[in-house]
C-alpha cells in the first residue's frame, strides 16, 4: 500500500511536467489546429534565455518575467514571419516546417550555450513537502503553477471578449472574419500565448531534468501523449491526461513483473491507444462533426 | 453554383490530402496518339542513367545511391498510405525496422538466402500493417498520428528487450553478410548490391504505379478525397483502408530488408521515431501523392543532412532546418508538385 502511494505520488510529480507541456500543446492546437512539433524546443530556448539572464545577475523573478515576455513576442514573430506565408500550403508541408523549426532551435541552442548539462534554480526549494518524503516542494509548486495557469486560461477563454474572439477564430475562421475578428492576429496571439506557457513550463521543468538542448525531447512526447489522451480540444483534459500518463508510467514500471521496468514507456503509450479505441477524440475531447 | 458549403465540407474531409492533381490526372490518362510520350521517355532516360552509373562513380557514391533508392522505396510505402489514402503515419520506422530485422534474423539465425528475405519481410510487414490498420480505422488525423507514433516508440524498446535477445541480439544488434554477386556476372559485390536494389525498386515502383491506376487505386484515392461519397459509391472503406495500411507496410518493410542487406548490420537505435520523421520529410519534399517524387525525397533525405554538415558542423541542424524551410516556401507541394506546375505552364505557353 505504501509502495502504491509512493509510486502514485512520484507519478503525479512526473505528471506535472507532462501536464505543463500538454497545456502548451493544447493551447497552440486551439489557435492553429495543428500540433506544434517545435513546441518543446521553443520552451527549451526560452529556458536558456532565463538561465542566461540569471547568469548575468538578474534575480529569479525578473528573469522569469522577462523570459515570458520575450517568448510571447517571439511566438508572435514566428507566426508572422514563418507560418503566415505558408498558411495555405498543404497540412503536411506545415508539419515539415515545424520539424525545420525544431531543428533550427535545437542546433542554435547547442551552438550558443553548448551541450553541457546546466542546473537551473527553483523558487520553491527542494525540501520535502510537509516533512513527508513523498513529494518535494518544487514538485508541489510545479503542480500548483500548472493548475493556476489552467485556471487563468479558463477565465481568459470563458470570461473575456478577446478569449471569445480567439475561440471563434479557431472554430470557424470564415464566419469570425465576417463579424470583424482579425483572424490572423488571433492566430498570432495564440502562438504568443503558447510560447509564453511553454516558457513557464520549461522553467519549471528545468530544475528537474536539468538544462540542455535535448531536455525537452522526452517531455514533449509525453506532453503530446497526455494532450491526446485528455482530448486536444480540452485544456483541463490535457492537464489531467498529463498527470495520468505520469502515474500510469510509474505504476507500470513498478507493478508489472518481468518486462514492466524495461518497457514502461511502451506500456503507457499502448494503454493510451487502447483508451483512444474507445474514446477516439480523447477522454474529454469534443467530437468534431463536419457538414457534408 | 452553391460552392461554399461543399467546399468547406470537402476541405474538412481531406485534412491530409495531397495536391489534388496527382491521382485525378493519372486516373483519366488519355492515350496520346501522335504526340511524344514525355513521361515514358523520361522514365527510360532515368533507368538508362541508373544502369550506367555504377561504372562511372566511386563505390562510396554508389553505396549512397543504393541508400537513396532504399529510402525512396520506404517513402513510397508511406506515400501509398498518406499521399493516396490520406492516413497519417509516424510509425513507418517500425515497419522499416521489422523488415530489416526479419531479413537479418532469417539470414543470421537460420541461414536463409538473401533473396528470400525480401518476400518474407514484405509478408510479415503486410500482416503487421494490416492488423495495425484495424484499430487505426477508429482514429483520425492527430489521434492516428499518436497511435502510429506509439508504434515507432515501442519498436526499438521491443528490439532491445532482454527476453528477445536470443533472436534480435538485443542492444548489440545483428551482423549480416553482404550478398555475393552471382559468378556469371562481371560485377563486384557493391555493384551487385546496387543492381539488385535497382531491380527490386523498379519492380515495386512499377507495381505501385499500376496499383494506383487500377480500380482499387481509384477506390483508395476516393476514400482520401471524400470517405462518405466513396462509401456511397459502394467502396468498402474499412477493407480498403486496412489493406492500404498492409501494402504500405509491405513496401516499407521490403525497403527495410534491403537496408539491412546494404548496411550489413541492424541495431535497434537505427529504427527510432527520427527515421519516421526523415521519411515524412522526404515524402513532403518529394511530393505527397507523387510516385517519382519518392525518389527525389530519398535524395533529399540522404544528401541534404550531409550538405548541411559540410557547411558547418556545429550548426548543421540549423542549416538543415533553413534548407527545409526554403524548400517548403518555394515548393509548398513538394518537388513533384513544383515540376508539375512548371510543366503545366510550359504546355500552356506552347498552346498559345
Amino acid at each position: 500500500m505504501e509502495l502504491l502511494l509512493q509510486q502514485v505520488m512520484a507519478g503525479l510529480a512526473n505528471g506535472a511536467i507532462y501536464a505543463c507541456m500538454a497545456l502548451a500543446v493544447v493551447m497552440i492546437f486551439q489557435a492553429i489546429d495543428h500540433l506544434n512539433f517545435a513546441q518543446g524546443e521553443m520552451a527549451m530556448f526560452s529556458t536558456f534565455i532565463a538561465w542566461q539572464l540569471i547568469e548575468w545577475g538578474q534575480p529569479y523573478w525578473v528573469a522569469f518575467a522577462v523570459t515570458v515576455l520575450v517568448s510571447f513576442v517571439a511566438g508572435i514573430l514566428i507566426d508572422r514571419v514563418l507560418f503566415r506565408p505558408i498558411r495555405n500550403a498543404p497540412v503536411l508541408s506545415q508539419v515539415v516546417a515545424f520539424i525545420a523549426l525544431f531543428s533550427i532551435l535545437n542546433s542554435s541552442a547547442g551552438q550558443i550555450w553548448n551541450y553541457t548539462i546546466k542546473s537551473f534554480p527553483t523558487p520553491f526549494g527542494h525540501k520535502p513537502l510537509f516533512g513527508i518524503s513523498l513529494m518535494d516542494t518544487h514538485e508541489a509548486g510545479m503542480i500548483g503553477v500548472t493548475l493556476a495557469m489552467l485556471g487563468l486560461l479558463y477565465l481568459f477563454f470563458r470570461g473575456t471578449r478577446l478569449g471569445l474572439a480567439m475561440r471563434a477564430a479557431a472554430a470557424n475562421p470564415e464566419s469570425a472574419r465576417l463579424v470583424g475578428i482579425r483572424v490572423s492576429w488571433m492566430t498570432a496571439l495564440g502562438w504568443g500565448m503558447a510560447a509564453a506557457i511553454g516558457a513557464v513550463a520549461g522553467m519549471l521543468i528545468a530544475p528537474v531534468v536539468f538544462l540542455e538542448p535535448n531536455m525537452m525531447l522526452g517531455v514533449l512526447l509525453y506532453g503530446f501523449a497526455g494532450a491526446v489522451l485528455g482530448g486536444l480540444t480540452s485544456p483541463a483534459g490535457a492537464v489531467l491526461g498529463g498527470f495520468a500518463v505520469g502515474v500510469i508510467e510509474n505504476l507500470a514500471g513498478t507493478f508489472i513483473p518481468y518486462f514492466g521496468r524495461e518497457l514502461k514507456l511502451s506500456i503507457a503509450l499502448i494503454l493510451i491507444v487502447v483508451v483512444l479505441m474507445f474514446r477516439p477524440s480523447g477522454m474529454f475531447g469534443r467530437r468534431v462533426v463536419s457538414r457534408v | 453554383m452553391t460552392a461554399p458549403p461543399e467546399e468547406i465540407a470537402a476541405k474538412e474531409a481531406l485534412p491530409f490530402a495531397a495536391a489534388p492533381a496527382a491521382g485525378a490526372e493519372a486516373a483519366v490518362r488519355v492515350p496520346r496518339v501522335g504526340r511524344i510520350a514525355y513521361r515514358e521517355l523520361a522514365i527510360a532516360a532515368v533507368i538508362a542513367v541508373a544502369l550506367v552509373l555504377p561504372w562511372v562513380v566511386t563505390s562510396f557514391v554508389m553505396f549512397q545511391l543504393t541508400q537513396v533508392m532504399i529510402y525512396g522505396l520506404a517513402i513510397l510505402g508511406l506515400n501509398l498510405l498518406t499521399g493516396f489514402n490520406g492516413q497519417f503515419s509516424l510509425g513507418h520506422s517500425a515497419f522499416y525496422g521489422i523488415g530489416a530485422y526479419t531479413a537479418a534474423i532469417l539470414m543470421h539465425n537460420y541461414g536463409v538466402g538473401y533473396i528470400w528475405t525480401l518476400p518474407a519481410a514484405g509478408g510479415v510487414c503486410f500482416i503487421v500493417g494490416f492488423l495495425f490498420g484495424l484499430p487505426a480505422l477508429r482514429l483520425q488525423n492527430l489521434y492516428l498520428a499518436l497511435a502510429t507514433f506509439t508504434l515507432a516508440t515501442v519498436m526499438p524498446q521491443i528490439l532491445k528487450f532482454h527476453g528477445l535477445e536470443e533472436w534480435t541480439g538485443g542492444v548489440q544488434g545483428l551482423v549480416v553478410d553482404q550478398p555475393d554477386p552471382p559468378a556469371f556476372l562481371p560485377v563486384d559485390s557493391d555493384q551487385w548490391l546496387y543492381y539488385f536494389t535497382l531491380a527490386v525498386v523498379l519492380v515495386m515502383f512499377a507495381a505501385a504505379a499500376n496499383l494506383i491506376h487500377s480500380r482499387s487505386g481509384r477506390a483508395v484515392m476516393a476514400i482520401r478525397d471524400h470517405p462518405i461519397a466513396a462509401a456511397a459509391m459502394g467502396i468498402n472503406n474499412s477493407l480498403y483502408k486496412t489493406l492500404t495500411f498492409g501494402v504500405s507496410a509491405l513496401y516499407t518493410g521490403v525497403a527495410g530488408a534491403l537496408g539491412a542487406l546494404a548496411v550489413a548490420f541492424v541495431a535497434p537505435d537505427s529504427f527510432t521515431i527520427f527515421l519516421s520523421i526523415a521519411l515524412l520529410v522526404g515524402l513532403v519534399v518529394g511530393g505527397v501523392g507523387s510516385i517519382p517524387g519518392c525518389l527525389l525525397g530519398g535524395l533529399f533525405v540522404l544528401y541534404v543532412p550531409n550538405i548541411a554538415e559540410s557547411v558547418s558542423t556545429g550548426l548543421a541542424g540549423a542549416i538543415y532546418g533553413v534548407i527545409l524551410l526554403l524548400v517548403i516556401f518555394l515548393m509548398p507541394s513538394g518537388m513533384a508538385g513544383f515540376a508539375r506546375a512548371v510543366w503545366a505552364r510550359l504546355s500552356r505557353m506552347r498552346q498559345i
